[in-house]
């Protein structure tokens, strides 16, 4: 069971949150201008590293609002969580 | 190969078992090689079977970077059927359910395939309709099926409650697929890896792949922890590690790795014989010889690569279960683990060429690939054959992303994804 630290309500239970898969996916600014190519990989490609992913979670039972998080997929360990809009912690990777 | 039959079975039984002949060699890698299978679990070792039986390639490595039968192959629910919706789904795992109807006999070993049938059930109307429409899509094409009422159902399946108490997950009916069933898991990763040696295959395990070369868009060989191998041909058939492999040819998969968990119970008497699944619910139970109560799950929500899960998807599995078949509710359980399983979109593989000269994937079978271990590397074998897709894997393309022709198995599949 993971235990999660939502930013707005403290650690809570994995049970009470959503997950949202890889966190700073920007959508298109200017979607008529993609090509197939380019669509196939903002709606399907994923970067689905072994190691630290940034990734998005949903206090869904909580204050139901979205967040972001750094977590290790092989020892599931959180580094790091931090509000929407906001920088990652240890800036861009 | 020296042949496995009651003749040897009783020559050994003489000397208590402990001379039996090793199954397989532990070869060290040639310097090259015309095709390497990376993974050497039960797709990466069909395609190798089939590259040598079907397309005469046997100068063939099949990498391992741990041990044969330790990956997924080893950890799955050993459940196989070919029901899917679509016709392209239809296609492949149909061809992958009639190879394991010939497997055991072909290659002298005991896959323990028993067809005691597939059923799938419904808990409301919607899964009703969308069970009548695939029991019919699965007809025409040619794939045996037929609905079942509740009471069809519980005369199958005496342990599971129809009755008006269950108000959680109601049984309303289900599908069966007569000619589904279980197969041993460990005897397809063992007898393959036979196969494939008897074969002039060289089954390498404790062999990571640790780098992909290219030269000019062409692949020209792999890095591995026991030195380098050329090859201008790489298969990579890697379950929930296909994304690092991906990364090393700078290339993108539209996978996610998931934890897949599932467990046994303690062994009890004979209680159900045959295999009863529940898309809706995320739960599939079977009965192995042992007596044992083997019990599938769906995904852990997260990405993880760490083999193992949370417990809150236990407890939502086995809550489901006692609902529906009571008498499993003091059950103790004896082994819980866990997979890492690649998850596409759509719910449907990856059986694909690449950008790539020489550059093959065979992944995103998520949480069902088992069942087609043998009609996938049959596919794949073919693709790198001809360097072209056969006819029945043309659809698992990687393009079918960008044309949108995504084959969408879930739930239309009862698919417990």
């Amino acid at each position: 069971m993971l235990y999660i630290q939502c930013p707005w309500c403290g650690w809570r239970d994995e049970t009470e949150f959503g997950y949202g898969g890889e966190a700073h996916i920007e959508r298109p600014k200017d979607p008529d201008a993609l090509s197939d190519a380019e669509w196939a990989d903002y709606l399907f490609m994923r970067t689905n590293p072994r190691g630290l992913h940034r990734e998005r979670w949903v206090h869904t039972a909580g204050c139901r609002r979205w967040f972001n998080a750094i977590r290790d997929t092989e020892t599931y360990e959180f580094k790091a969580f931090y509000r929407m809009g906001e920088e990652p912690p240890g800036g861009e990777k | 190969m020296r042949k496995y039959s009651i003749f040897s079975l009783a020559r050994n039984a003489l000397s208590h078992h402990e001379n039996w002949w090793q199954a397989w060699r532990s070869p060290e890698p040639k310097k090259r090689y015309d095709v390497v299978i990376i993974g050497g679990g039960g797709h990466g070792l069909c395609t190798a079977y089939y590259l040598a039986k079907e397309h005469g390639i046997t100068n063939i490595a099949v990498l391992e970077k741990g041990w044969i039968g330790g990956g997924n192959t080893g950890r799955n629910t050993t459940i196989i059927r070919s029901n899917y919706l679509w016709t392209a789904s239809a296609g492949i795992y149909e061809k992958g359910l009639k190879l394991w109807e010939d497997i055991s006999r072909e290659v002298n070993f005991n896959m323990m395939l028993s067809q005691r049938g597939v059923l799938n059930l419904g808990h409301n109307l919607q899964d009703m309709r969308t069970i009548e429409r695939r029991v019919n899509a699965n007809r025409l094409n040619g794939v045996d099926g037929v609905v079942l009422n509740p009471k069809q159902v519980k005369k199958m399946v005496p342990i599971i409650d129809i009755s008006e108490t269950n108000t959680r997950f109601p049984v309303l009916g289900a599908s069966y697929q007569p000619r589904g069933g279980i197969a041993r898991h460990d005897a397809l990763a063992w007898g393959m890896a036979r196969a494939c040696d008897d074969l002039g295959i060289d089954v390498i395990q404790e062999c990571e792949v640790t780098g992909i070369r290219r030269e000019d868009n062409r692949i020209v060989g792999v890095d591995t922890t026991r030195g380098y191998i050329e090859t201008d041909r790489v298969g990579a058939v890697t379950a929930g590690n296909s994304g690092v492999i991906a990364s090393m040819v700078d290339m993108r998969l539209p996978i996610e790795s998931h934890p897949l968990q599932a467990l046994v119970s303690e062994p009890i008497k004979p209680v159900i014989d045959t295999v009863v699944m529940s898309g809706a619910v995320h739960v599939y139970i079977s009965q192995s010889d042992k007596g044992e109560l083997v019990i599938g799950a769906g995904i852990d929500k997260y990405n993880g690569y760490g083999q193992k899960g949370s417990l809150t998807v236990i407890e939502e599995q086995l809550a489901a279960l006692v609902e529906l078949y009571p008498i499993v509710s003091r059950l103790r359980l004896m082994r819980h683990w866990a997979g890492c399983v690649d998850t596409c979109p759509d719910a449907s593989p990856l059986v694909t060429k690449t950008p790539i000269q020489g550059m093959y994937f065979n992944c995103g079978w998520g949480t069902g690939g088992w069942k087609a271990t043998l009609g996938s590397g049959w596919c794949f074998a073919h693709t790198i054959a001809n360097d072209e897709p056969h006819a029945l894997n043309e659809a698992f393309s990687l393009q079918r992303f960008e044309t949108g022709a995504v084959i969408d198995e879930h739930g239309a599949a009862g698919v417990a994804h």
